[in-house]
């Protein structure tokens, strides 16, 4: 009965999906006899009971043994059904202790993940191939859900809460994922693509940081600029509890104007603000130390991709 | 001594009285102030079928949004993504609160309970009348908002898209708010009714189990609509002066509206639902000429669905963030809320077991009736099984069992009991063979419309989705091209029923030879209902014929 | 089985009847009795619905105190005991007096019914010139529901979110001071509860207030005292929320 599956199911993209396909078939057939226990004696009563004029029907006003009967009959079955329903619901209910993390920020009308390094993407998501994988889902305006069909799950996602939903995928390749809690005029375009790749697949995708990054260095939107992406890891990476804007001095020096300036250090040596010394003080930020500052600010080596130290450069540079 | 066998409840039909309730007075102002049950459930009858059309073009719309992923017609864009989330909230909106919730009680009930139970009127005349006012003010509240930029929230309001969202919710909400008092007054009325107005020897078992539907149905009304009432007051505050209850920007929690929503919705659902099984539990019986079967079960399978009714609303929740326990408690619950459904179309079929039947349009629908709410009870149990319901809630699987459940049920059974009740209230047949016709065609589009969007919901589709993904286009278009042949079946069946209207009062007292008391006046009744008080002098549904002395 | 043959038709003169017609008498029912009884079962359906509609309150209250409880404790001081223990005995003597309008109702006693009506008519509008003070009150220092709130004494700075409509901020900046909304959802519910009771007990003037008119006319009497006894049980239910509205609003500390 494969093919009633596929006919009524989308394909499954896990073995949890298998199970509840299973299940649906179930029920399906179950619900399916039911329903003809209730279809075929109606039909064969209008025939076989069809009005002659005349005839007296007999006076039966119950009957308790077969009443009692067709009580606890369904209720046993439904008990039955909800047990199942239960079983595998627990397996839905509780992530794995060793599943990834990804986190799913959602908000009209798109899906931000975020990677267990740190990297993001817009609407792209990627996942290893048969690992158990967890979402720590948040919204920013209204609730939206997360529906996977392939792999069968979906959960709500809350704004000013977290909820979680995982799946261990076993189906390479891309499949759907959209929102399934109304959200206004994008609701039906709120769409994301998972694709299930294999551990190398996936490792060379982390290591570009995902992929919203391109949108940025593509030169499409002028609003994206690598200086606009800087500013991003300005306000996310934590460069902005240090580090001012404004010329305002702060733990760290101000940002403003410092491209191209000749910059005094603690010991007295003068140093040209380019691309080399900012990326300098990234990775070894004890190496040079401005005047009048403390050798406080940590390292970020690991910490940014190349393409966010690239957007940063852009962004101290635009800061005249 | 000579006698004959005659069947029970056939009396001599009377001669027609000249003044029925129909034209004892005249005028708009007889009407409009009316405190005659009869007159002011025309009146809800007029008022719920136009609301029906409203919501039925908008549904039209929305199929035919859905027809192709462009949404084009002939050309032109249909409705935009903006438009359409109007559309389908107002399509929702309408049917539930302004014609479903209404429908059977207000306007069949308000005819038939006080005849049915031998009584001059409903307890409280007056406060059905001003019933009516309200729906009819919350009517024209929700005719404004419509004016006025419409609602795009869906029928449900959930926080906090309906806090932030802009256009006239607060007006949308106040209507709901004024026709829940409608309904809360609507139920009061018939509690009142049934308690203190039975005929002399009818005791609470020898009730019409449509009063018995329509009794429990009135329990839920009273106690669940309030709850409905402070919901919406606490939205409109929430999005007047930020209360901080449901919105989380001030400190609110979104999922305890939803428990506040749905702890009356979901009640809600069997306020549509009972009462068209009480028109079921006086159809079958009266087309097999035969004694329900099982009388004291479905009395107490009415009134136990009431209060079970409002102990599983977390089922439409399952996904939404309430605790696991409650998720597991709720689903349990729903499987118990589940049996004495079951147990009823059981009894109906132990009914036309050994029966006379009469295919007359009435029983065509009762039938209909047992198919297709038969679908949508069963796949109700896709829904309450947890771990199936992850997969198949916020989907079309939802839509099309709400649609099966609260169109193939309750507006099935409220066609069929209109059909029934017809020739009572205006004193006319109607035409038998439209009626097949418009029965026919009620079926194979109901059937077109909506068996295809279990699929589409099985497959993955969302609901409330303006757009879709191309594969799933060929299942949309079938459903569209259903809902075109459901609104020709029911544009045939309004139209058979008003031309019945120009034909003379000729229906006879008891066309359908019924045993209950609405039977025993003259069709259209007498504005006093009796010429003489009536008694109760045997069980009811008792088709056994007696001895007729000559 | 009753075997009372009664013509429906009509009650005009010369009619003989067991009773002599009550001008009340609504004519769908066969006895006062009957229709009395009727009356009653409804007025008590109507309470029902009374209580849902609080309760819902009363749940949103509990929801939320759980969500705040520090805030809700703190919010509670604000609320000065002896203008809620005042408007309580006041409440509860209006009861009283209620009671006593019915019994002089059912007794005929015009002079007396007119008395107690009048005093309990009275007691509520103590009540409202109290809650009025309470009121005004809050108003001056700012205890004011939802974004109206403005005071500014509490121990955890209370939340100034932006209006609703504009589209929500991005996650607050690492440094922001926590803020609480639990202040304003209190007297959010403060005035929303007792504002909701305080507008049933303006009803229950109206409604008294016609009732002290009929009782003038004479209109009330052993044989049909109806209203005067539909409107005591009324307002012993708005009494007797306010019973659960004063300890849970001026009790808890």
């Amino acid at each position: 009965m494969e093919w009633l599956t596929r006919l009524m199911m989308p394909p499954a993209g896990s073995e949890y999906a298998k199970e509840i396909d299973f299940m649906y078939m179930g029920l399906f057939w179950l619900c399916g006899f039911l329903f003809l226990t209730i279809v075929i004696p109606a039909f064969y009563f209008i025939w076989r009971y069809r009005h002659r004029p005349g005839r007296v029907t007999p006076h039966v006003t119950h009957n308790t043994a077969v009443e009692i009967v067709w009580t606890i009959i369904p209720l046993l079955i439904c008990v039955a059904i909800f047990f199942w329903g239960l079983k595998g619901w627990m397996e839905y209910a509780v992530a794995p202790g060793d599943a990834m993390e990804v986190q799913i920020t959602a908000k009209k009308w798109l899906w931000q993940f975020e990677y267990p390094d740190g990297s993001r993407t817009i609407n792209d998501l990627h996942v290893p191939v048969n690992k158990n994988v967890k979402f720590v889902m948040t919204s920013e305006d209204v609730i939206h859900d997360f529906f996977v069909p392939d792999m069968r799950v979906k959960h709500d996602i809350i704004p000013g809460r977290y909820t979680e939903v995982w799946f261990n995928p076993t189906a390479l390749g891309k499949h759907v994922i959209t929102c399934a809690e109304y959200c206004g005029k994008g609701h039906s375009d709120m769409h994301a693509v998972l694709t299930v790749e294999n551990d190398a697949d996936f490792a060379k995708f982390l290591e570009t940081g995902g992929t919203e990054w391109e949108d940025y260095f593509n030169g499409k939107d002028p609003h994206k600029t690598p200086a606009d992406w800087g500013r991003v890891q300005y306000e996310t990476k934590g460069c902005n509890s240090c580090h001012t804007l404004d010329g305002t001095k702060s733990k760290g020096p101000s940002w403003k104007g410092i491209w191209g300036k000749m910059e005094t250090l603690n010991n007295g040596q003068k140093v040209l603000v380019d691309e080399a010394y900012v990326r300098e003080s990234m990775m070894n930020p004890s190496a040079k130390v401005v005047n009048g500052f403390e050798p406080i600010m940590p390292s970020f080596q690991g910490l940014l991709k190349e393409n966010q130290i690239k957007g940063l450069i852009a962004f101290i540079q635009s800061l005249q | 001594m000579d006698h004959a066998i005659a069947p029970a409840t056939r009396i001599g039909d009377q001669p027609r009285p000249k003044k029925n309730y129909l034209n004892e007075t005249k005028g708009f102002w007889s009407w409009a102030g009316t405190v005659d049950h009869k007159r002011i459930g025309i009146m809800y009858l007029v008022g719920v079928l136009v609301a029906f059309l409203m919501g039925g073009i908008f549904a039209l719309l929305v199929r035919l949004t859905l027809l192709t992923p462009s949404h084009k017609l002939f050309g032109k864009v249909l409705l935009t993504a903006e438009q359409y989330n109007r559309v389908f909230t107002l399509h929702g909106a309408i049917m539930v609160f302004l014609f479903i919730i209404p429908a059977i009680p207000a306007s069949l009930g308000n005819f038939v309970l006080p005849l049915m139970l031998g009584a001059k009127d409903v307890a409280f005349p007056r406060l059905n009348l001003f019933s009516f006012y309200l729906w009819l003010t919350g009517a024209l509240m929700a005719i404004t908002a419509m004016v006025f930029g419409a609602v795009d929230t869906g029928w449900t309001f959930y926080t906090p898209y309906s806090t932030t969202t802009d256009g006239p919710v607060t007006l949308m909400t106040l209507a709901v708010f004024v026709l829940g008092f409608s309904s809360i007054f609507t139920g009061l009325n018939f509690i009142a009714t049934v308690h203190k107005l039975r005929a002399p020897g009818m005791g609470w078992f020898d009730m019409p189990l449509f009063i018995w539907g329509i009794y429990s149905t009135a329990i839920i009304q009273v106690l669940a609509t309030p709850v409905l009432g402070i919901t919406l007051v606490l939205l409109v505050l929430e999005r007047s002066f930020g209360i901080g209850i449901f919105d989380p920007r001030i400190g609110g929690d979104p999922v305890l509206f939803q428990h506040f929503f749905w702890f009356y919705s979901h009640p809600a659902v069997y306020i549509m639902i009972l009462p068209g099984m009480a028109i079921i539990s006086e159809l079958i019986p009266t087309f097999s000429q035969k004694t329900i079967f099982g009388y004291r079960a479905i009395a107490y399978s009415s009134v136990s669905l009431a209060l079970v009714s409002f102990i599983v609303w977390g089922h439409h929740m399952f996904v939404a963030g309430q605790s696991q326990l409650a998720t597991v408690v709720f689903s349990a619950l729903t499987f118990l809320v589940a049996i004495p459904s079951g147990v009823k179309l059981y009894n109906w079929l132990g009914t036309m077991y050994q029966g006379n039947i009469k295919l007359d349009t009435p029983m065509l629908y009762a039938i209909s009736f047992l198919v297709l709410f038969a679908i949508g009870g069963l796949t109700g149990i896709f829904l309450g099984t947890l771990a199936t319901d992850v997969h198949l809630t916020d989907t079309y699987f939802v839509v099309a069992h709400f649609h099966f459940v609260m169109v193939g049920g309750t507006v099935t059974a409220f066609i069929g009991g209109l059909h029934y009740w017809w020739p009572k209230m205006t004193g006319r047949m109607y035409s038998e063979a439209w009626g097949r016709v418009g029965c026919a065609l009620w079926n194979i589009g109901f059937n077109m419309t909506f068996l295809t969007q279990f699929f589409l919901g099985s497959k993955g589709m969302p609901r409330r989705y303006y757009n879709y993904l191309d594969q799933f286009q060929p299942l949309h278009a079938f459903s569209t091209v259903g809902s075109w042949i459901l609104g020709l079946g029911l544009f045939i069946t309004a139209a058979y029923l008003l031309a019945s209207l120009r034909k003379p009062m000729d229906a006879p007292d008891n066309p359908w030879n019924g045993t209950t008391l609405e039977w025993k006046t003259s069709s259209p009744p007498i504005t006093h209902n009796f010429e003489e008080q009536p008694v109760l002098e045997r069980e009811p549904y008792d088709y056994r014929p007696v001895l007729v002395a000559k | 089985m009753s075997t009372t043959s009664v013509d429906l038709h009509t009650h005009s003169g010369g009619h003989a009847a067991a009773h002599a017609d009550d001008p009340h008498h609504q004519h769908h029912f066969t006895t006062m009795e009957q229709q009395f009884d009727t009356s009653k079962i409804g007025m008590w359906l109507f309470l029902a619905t009374e209580v849902l509609l609080f309760g819902g309150l009363f749940v949103g209250f509990g929801m939320m105190q759980a969500r705040y409880p520090r805030e809700f404790v703190e919010a509670h001081t604000h609320l000065v005991r002896w203008q809620g223990a005042l408007n309580t005995v006041v409440l509860l003597i209006s009861s009283f007096t209620m009671v006593l309008a019915v019994q002089a109702a059912k007794k005929g006693d015009k002079a007396k019914q007119v008395l107690f009506l009048a005093l309990t008519i009275l007691c509520a509008c103590i009540f409202l010139v109290v809650k009025y003070f309470e009121y005004s009150h809050k108003y001056e220092e700012g205890w004011l529901p939802g974004r109206f709130y403005s005071y500014k004494g509490d121990s955890i700075p209370a939340c100034h979110a932006a209006p609703p409509g504009e589209a929500a901020a991005a996650a607050p900046a690492a440094n922001a001071v926590p803020c609480t909304n639990g202040y304003a959802t209190f007297f959010s519910f403060y005035f929303m509860m007792t504002g909701l009771h305080g507008f049933h007990i303006l009803a229950g003037i109206g409604v008294l207030s016609w009732i002290l008119i009929r009782a003038k006319r004479g209109e009330f009497s052993a044989s049909y005292y109806t209203p005067v006894d539909l409107v005591g049980l009324y307002w012993h239910l708005v009494d007797l929320i306010w019973i659960y509205l004063f300890p849970l609003y001026y009790l808890i500390q």
